[in-house]
């Protein structure tokens, strides 16, 4: 059954996951994507959240998930026994980023990785111009009441990657319309990459 | 659709392994056996549909519905019936008094039949492999293949992990709520307070108190010792604070304090409607429980079996790091598992109160739900 993604992102991951995949979701919400891809692609499916109500709406939803947030959730999954782990949305809120990748490398074979670019034309207008931190379409929230720890650009996470020694195996861009394909560190208010050791 | 009420059960008895004695733990071969049930729902024509409830330390086989003499609820009732979270429309739902108990199955108050006198201490010790093995008698008697679920709170919760322990092929959703791997020692020193208050009370007369006074001071005692690691530091400031029953105090070492006299109720409640010596084989039961070195999970994993693991906040008797050890050792051997943390106030007992159900209700209604 065929139906509409409503969220590009989800559009894109969809489109990156293989069906029959084993699939860990690091901060999986209320299991909107993991429900997609568990429907559209079979994959076997498994969250992680630390909020109470979107746990609920997972199990009803039929996907397993554990409760956790996502800086102490991986140590107990065997090496490699994921082939993806996403962390879509959820990176930015992360305590200790580092080790968060480092785990969802060790526990998965790919991980699927998406944030909102910080360095996004608006949000560089909004701190030029207005001189204020920036509340954007994908950082809509007040400094003081933010959740985001971590504010990033495209051009910051290539150069972690570079640093840390991951490959990029994909990048995707985008903005509130679709793809974005020209200057996305500019232009595009979410990324999406797919990187492994 | 709106929950309905269950119309009346009745207690049933099922009793086998008269002839040669069944087989226990300790070595000893036992019998004859009879286990109390109740029913609730319809078996449907695969037998697929069954969901075994597992009760806790001090409950019994009347899991919910109008029985014969009840005075309040079965624990169970907000559980289970038409439209609950075990929805006895859909599913075929058995609730076992275990071994050892004193609500119908044999225990230690029940009558020898080789003396014609109650068992007393000379009743097995018994563990909690003997009561999930002597329940599969009755399930397998029942026609029963493949349970579609094991759900229970606290030692009911040890018995659903030792269901899976025990027949990883019989069973396909394990719920245990409240519950733990293995007693800490904390837990086993409650227990051992619990039953040294039974035997210092001279009446217990090394558990040959049947026919005579009841050893009801030390098992009243016993009981408020357990109903205080049953409650949190804040549902018993919400109950109680420190309010007097009066408006004085006494100056005498009388029940002056509201929670004084609430848990001396407690334990005179209790000492009516349970058997001291059954405290003692159930508590030590529990004591002995440990399926911690995660042998019980096959390399390669349970395939076709998914856990429900729930724990409260507020639970410091079974705090949820136990239940996610639980869910660890499951994620090492790659089982499928879900784990929820609620944030209820009530402590330990909080699966067993209707006004914390909701979220409970809502989890285990949709994991138990088939899934393609």
């Amino acid at each position: 059954m065929e139906s509409i993604i409503k969220r590009f992102d989800h559009q894109v991951i969809c489109g990156i996951v293989e069906s029959g995949s084993k699939v860990l979701d690091l901060g999986c919400g209320n299991g909107d994507l993991l429900h997609l891809l568990a429907e559209q692609s079979g994959v076997k499916a498994q969250g992680v959240e630390l909020n109470n109500d979107a746990i609920h709406a997972c199990v009803e939803k039929g996907l397993s998930v554990f409760h956790s947030d996502i800086d102490s959730g991986l140590p107990y999954y065997p090496d490699q026994s994921f082939d993806y782990v996403i962390l879509n949305q959820s990176l930015q809120e992360a305590k200790k980023v580092e080790t968060v990748i480092s785990e969802a490398l060790r526990v998965g074979k790919k991980v699927i990785i998406g944030f909102p670019n910080f360095a996004h034309l608006e949000a560089r207008i909004r701190i030029f111009f207005g001189g204020r931190a920036p509340i954007v379409s994908s950082l809509p929230y007040e400094w003081y009441s933010t959740p985001n720890l971590r504010f990033l650009s495209i051009k910051d996470f290539k150069s972690f990657c570079r640093i840390k020694g991951y490959k990029i195996l994909a990048a995707h861009f985008l903005d509130s319309q679709g793809q974005v394909r020209v200057l996305p560190n500019l232009f595009a208010q979410n990324a999406i990459f797919v990187i492994t050791r | 659709m709106t929950a309905k009420e269950i119309e009346v059960v009745e207690t049933k008895y099922f009793t086998f392994a008269e002839a040669d004695g069944f087989k226990l733990e300790s070595g000893r071969a036992f019998g004859p056996i009879t286990l109390a049930y109740e029913t609730y729902g319809q078996l449907d024509a695969e037998k697929s549909n069954a969901i075994l409830v597992m009760h806790a330390f001090s409950g019994n086989a009347h899991v919910a519905g109008l029985g014969t003499g009840d005075q309040d609820p079965p624990w169970w009732n907000f559980m289970v019936g038409s439209g609950k979270a075990l929805d006895t429309d859909k599913y075929f739902v058995i609730c076992i008094n275990v071994i050892g108990g004193c609500k119908g199955s044999t225990g230690p108050s029940s009558i020898n039949p080789k003396t014609g006198k109650p068992y007393g201490i000379d009743f097995p010790l018994i563990t909690i492999g003997d009561m999930v093995r002597t329940q599969k008698v009755l399930i397998d008697h029942l026609g029963i293949k493949k349970l579609h679920g094991v759900i229970g709170g606290s030692m009911g919760g040890m018995l659903a992990l030792q269901w899976v322990a025990c027949y990883p092929d019989a069973v396909e959703c394990v719920i245990p709520i409240a519950a733990t791997l293995k007693h800490s020692p904390q837990q086993i020193a409650f227990n051992e307070v619990g039953r040294q208050a039974i035997m210092a009370d001279p009446a217990w007369n090394h558990g040959n108190y049947y026919g005579g006074s009841l050893p009801e001071k030390g098992l009243a005692v016993a009981r408020m010792v357990g109903h205080i690691t049953y409650m949190s530091n804040d549902s018993m400031e919400k109950k109680f604070s420190r309010r007097l029953k009066d408006d004085n105090t006494g100056f005498k070492f009388s029940a002056d304090f509201e929670v004084e006299g609430y848990l001396q109720y407690r334990g005179m409640s209790f000492v009516k409607r349970f058997d001291a010596n059954t405290y003692l084989y159930i508590t030590k039961a529990m004591d002995y429980f440990d399926l911690s070195d995660a042998k019980w999970i096959p390399k390669d994993g349970l395939p076709g079996v998914r856990f429900l693991v729930i724990a409260f906040k507020s639970d410091w008797l079974y705090p949820s790091v136990q239940s996610q050890e639980m869910v660890k050792q499951l994620q090492m051997r790659r089982v499928d598992a879900t784990y929820c943390e609620t944030d209820s106030t009530y402590g330990h007992d909080t699966f067993l109160i209707e006004s914390e159900a909701e979220k409970q209700s809502h989890l285990i209604k949709h994991f138990l739900a088939k899934r393609k």
